[in-house]
């Protein structure tokens, strides 16, 4: 049966706008309207916001939604994005009128209830990374990135050798956020590439790192889906050399109640709660990222700090001697982490490691199915994968088809397409990361769509140029979308229907 | 069944798996792990609970917090305790919306982003700028990235903070140019007003500033009356003027575009999201210039363009070569995850109250601020405000009696009332003064239970 997304005509906000509608009154004032006693000049003149009914604005929203692909409605299985199933009872949880309606200044009496769940979440991730102490601050993966290497920073100021070193260590599979985050925190990129096992060249790392070395950034298992099974030496070498091992807590998933990063040497480490721990990517965000360090960081973490007192209050500290500092407003993405917390306690301990398990069962059963004659597993043939894998559509490629138009005519079979042309050292990649949430028959169905789809782009390599034709929309004109001719980055310029 | 069997569909075919995978054991899946690193014994956390377990404990130990829509903070400063219109639950609560990823695949992902783009939309409108990105993590992490970008854009190492603004404002940027090795300077206030002290913002900037960052209304409440002048000092000497703004108050205000701010940043909170002790909140971020400064911009940014040879509508990612997944080490920023379901929520709020609800609403924020303030004022032992530039809802309050803030932060507290900030916190000094905020969800029952506590406690 054809897969068809809704297409549905949908105008913009100010399309549809009329004047003299409203879709939400706010409350009287108390006691009549004042004037603000402010110069005329500082007075707002025009505002120019659509008016539209309470049944337009939700019908509009409503509408889009249905043209949105998401975990609820298919399988998407982007590499390295962790796509699983969100827990219903998480948002419940989190909607909690104690949760919604509390202020971050409010005093620490009042929300006593709240900050035991994070002080428990705290406890919780502590044991899973093997680290020893946990701040939930960080909004997102790429900002707990910036705490760690932040942390690195300010451990060689504290220490006098700052100056000197000046380098990152990141390897080439590695995530954009990696080398971006150290270039926030003023740090030279040094590249260690992959050896022909897809995991860090041990001999080349042995000649790049020197006493300019501040740390390295890893990500395990890394984003071919391959266990670094070079990371204890790694560690070692990084260590001897005075610099820090960061861990990139992006696939976890893969490896939970089986291996602690802790345990492999790592220093600090970050979690992505909105991949590991289900909570909902909402189109983007909101995420969390804690970070975990080793105890001799612990006076480096942000600020504030979640702290204990010896009769079992809970409260925010602010003054810890090497803080790097605070990261963002409040103390993190608190209805994130309560999620996160609903998800651990759903769980357990067994739960939690059969969830990696069937994880990296479900990657590698689908790895299996795929055909090779089309999709070329890269590196290390034989070498079990984790909880992703890549396969590079190269022999497609190589007839004139790509990995691009597999994805785009994936999309149109009501499946979501992998991660394409990442991790850059594999030409023509495609990343699929089917997590423990889908059912097997489902995987069935998957491979032998991409199958049945590789088939024909080899045997049509023009076959798919066109697709998706099933979606929304069909293929977008990204050229005019970012020409600076026509780029168009809000609706100011359109026409304004009855807006006079 | 074990209590998680929901979660794990495949649970009984794991061994059928395995074998079609030519695997005959999950341990063999770990045979490349180091076999000294590898757990035997089970993480020691708790659980497993079924799902009305779940719901029970965790409602037990919420039971005796003390948040409550019937009991609203005087509390503000960056986060306002506001009334989310149903519809803005609703649509958030889409699982459309609230399960996609970040829009890589555009055609699938029509709906988010149109209502990015119309969320980008939106904010220029409100704050009349040219451009905004689809979201940041929040207000403070906002007004951090402004300062990098223009610290970037002109090629200076000093940025100026107004010691008025918001203290978490103030400390994240100081974090985010730590790294950077730049440590902001602060621009002092004037004592009596609470307004930025002009004449030091004179001798402390020069040609070698990247930019000022001010809040307008400050953290005190007050609107900056001197922006126009400001505007002119920080821009005579080339540098960049960021603003950082309170998104309602622009139902009043002039839009920071209309004054010359080159980046308006803000809280997105108080539009449509829940106060979530803090977070998730919304980062807004907007620029004002050509597409050169437009590039500099952190973040996702939503595009407009049209199917490939034809003229159907589409809605793409634009700009990418700004950010982290195609520059790398040269990105603008590296940010990835932002909170676009919140910028969801902030796009359905605005277009659910439009021009005359938005500019209905601050009028009610700034009378009930007003109305209370001269309810404190009849008790007799306060001062307010206490800085005496004119406010729009949060305000400053004085004890003539002397007592400590905290003592009154407190004694409040006892009374089940969560309000007045001690401005200690954030300042040497002000020992006696408080930071209160007032919004359209106060009435004039809670108003009243406020103004008897603080009689009882003067």
């Amino acid at each position: 049966m054809t897969y068809r997304q809704a297409r549905w005509n949908e105008r913009l906000l100010i399309e549809l706008s009329k004047k003299g509608r409203i879709g939400y009154v706010p409350p009287p004032s108390i006691e009549g309207d004042v004037e603000l006693k402010i110069p005329s000049e500082l007075r707002r003149e025009h505002l120019d916001l659509p008016s539209l009914s309470e049944l337009q604005v939700v019908r509009h929203f409503v509408r889009l939604s249905q043209m949105n692909f998401s975990v609820d409605t298919g399988m998407y299985p982007l590499g390295s994005c962790t796509m699983k199933y969100n827990p219903k009872l998480n948002d419940r949880i989190a909607s909690s009128e104690k949760v919604e309606f509390a202020h971050p200044y409010q005093p620490h009496s009042s929300v006593q209830g709240l900050l035991s769940i994070l002080y428990e979440l705290s406890v919780c991730l502590a044991e899973i990374t093997g680290m020893d102490e946990v701040n939930l601050q960080p909004a997102a993966g790429a900002q707990g990135e910036l705490a760690g290497v932040l942390i690195i920073r300010k451990y060689h100021e504290v220490r006098g050798e700052l100056d000197r070193r000046r380098e990152i260590i990141i390897p080439d599979s590695a995530h954009g956020t990696n080398p971006a985050s150290a270039a926030m925190a003023n740090f030279d990129v040094v590249t260690v590439p992959s050896d022909e096992r897809g995991i860090v060249d041990y001999e080349k790392l042995k000649g790049l790192v020197t006493d300019r070395t501040a740390g390295m950034m890893m990500t395990v298992p890394n984003t071919l889906g391959l266990f670094e099974r070079d990371v204890l030496r790694i560690a070692k070498l990084i260590h001897e050399h005075g610099a820090l091992m960061y861990y990139d807590g992006a696939n976890l998933n893969a490896i939970l109640g089986r291996v602690r990063p802790g345990k492999l040497g790592f220093d600090i480490v970050h979690l992505n709660l909105h991949k590991t721990f289900s909570t909902p990517h909402g189109g983007g965000g909101p995420g969390a990222g804690p970070i975990a360090v080793k105890s001799f960081l612990k006076d480096y973490l942000p600020v504030p700090v979640l702290r204990m007192t010896p009769d079992g209050h809970l409260e925010w500290v602010h003054n810890l001697p090497h803080t790097i500092g605070q990261l963002k407003g409040g103390y993190g993405n608190i209805g994130v982490l309560v999620r996160a917390y609903s998800y651990i306690l759903t769980l357990g301990p067994n739960g939690l490691r059969e969830v990696s398990e069937q994880a990296v069962v479900s990657s590698n059963y689908l790895m299996n199915q795929l055909n090779q004659e089309f999709y070329r597993i890269s590196f290390a043939e034989g070498v079990p994968r984790k909880h992703e894998f890549v396969v590079s559509a190269k022999p497609l490629a190589a007839r004139g088809s790509s990995a691009q138009q597999v994805a785009k005519a994936l999309l149109d079979t009501g499946f979501h397409a992998p991660t394409v042309y990442f991790p850059l050292i594999v030409e023509e990649a495609m990343m699929i990361e089917p997590t423990e949430s889908e059912p097997r028959e489902v995987l069935d169905e998957y491979a032998s769509i991409l199958n049945s789809v590789g088939k024909k782009a080899f045997e049509n390599p023009a076959l798919y140029k066109h697709a998706p034709q099933n979606t929304a929309v069909g293929p977008l004109d990204e050229v005019k979308a970012s020409h600076p001719l026509t780029l168009t980055l809000n609706w100011k310029g359109l026409r304004r229907s009855n807006e006079g | 069944m074990k209590k998680y069997s929901h979660l794990l569909p495949n649970e009984s075919e794991i061994e059928l798996m395995l074998k079609a995978s030519g695997h005959n054991s999950i341990d063999e899946l770990y045979s490349d792990v180091p076999p000294e690193v590898m757990e035997d014994a089970p993480l020691n956390i708790p659980g497993p609970l079924t799902q009305m377990e779940i719901e029970r404990k965790i409602g037990k130990i919420l039971s005796t917090d003390g948040a409550s829509q019937d009991n609203p903070p005087f509390l503000g400063g960056g986060i306002w305790p506001h009334y989310v219109p149903p519809a803005v639950r609703m649509i958030i609560s889409r699982s459309e919306f609230y399960t996609s990823y970040t829009p890589y695949q555009a055609e699938v992902s029509q709906g988010i982003l149109q209502a990015l783009f119309e969320f980008q939309s939106l904010i220029c409108d409100l704050m009349k700028m040219d451009a905004a990105n689809a979201s940041m993590y929040d207000w403070p992490s906002a007004a951090a990235e402004a300062c990098r970008m223009a610290m970037r854009y002109k090629g200076r190492k000093r940025v100026l903070l107004a010691s008025n603004s918001g203290f978490e404002r103030r400390s994240v940027i100081s974090t985010y140019l730590r790294g950077a090795g730049v440590e902001p300077e602060e621009v002092g206030f004037d004592p009596v007003t609470g307004l930025l002290d002009e004449g030091e913002l004179e001798q402390k900037i020069g040609e070698d500033v990247a930019a000022l960052y001010v809040e307008h209304p400050n953290f005190f409440g007050c609107v900056e009356t001197g922006i126009k002048r400001i505007e002119r000092i920080v821009h005579e000497k080339g540098a960049l003027l960021i603003v950082g703004v309170e998104p309602t108050s622009l139902g009043i205000l002039t839009p920071p575009g209309e004054y010359g701010a080159d980046i308006a940043v803000g809280e997105g909170q108080p539009l449509g999201i829940p106060m979530n002790y803090g977070g998730p909140s919304l980062g807004l971020f907007a620029a004002r210039g050509d597409l050169a400064f437009i590039r500099q911009m952190p973040g996702r940014i939503i595009g407009m363009t049209t199917e490939k040879g034809g003229d159907r509508r589409g809605f793409a990612m634009v700009l990418q070569t700004r950010e982290q997944h195609i520059r790398r080490e040269r990105a603008t920023s590296n940010i990835c995850t932002n909170q676009s379901l919140m910028a969801v929520a902030a796009a359905a709020y605005l277009s659910l109250l439009g021009s005359e609800g938005v500019r209905k609403l601050a009028k009610v924020i700034t009378s009930n601020a007003h109305y209370t303030v001269k309810r404190i004022n009849e008790v007799g032992k306060y001062e307010v405000p206490y800085f005496k530039g004119e406010f729009y809802s949060d305000f400053t309050v004085k004890q003539t009696t002397g007592k400590h803030g905290s003592e009154l932060f407190n004694s409040l507290r006892s009374m089940n009332l969560f309000g007045g900030v001690p401005l200690s916190w954030f300042y040497k000094g002000y020992e006696d003064i408080s930071l209160f905020s007032v919004t359209e969800v106060h009435t004039k029952d809670d108003v009243d239970r406020l103004v008897e506590a603080l009689r009882k406690v003067a």
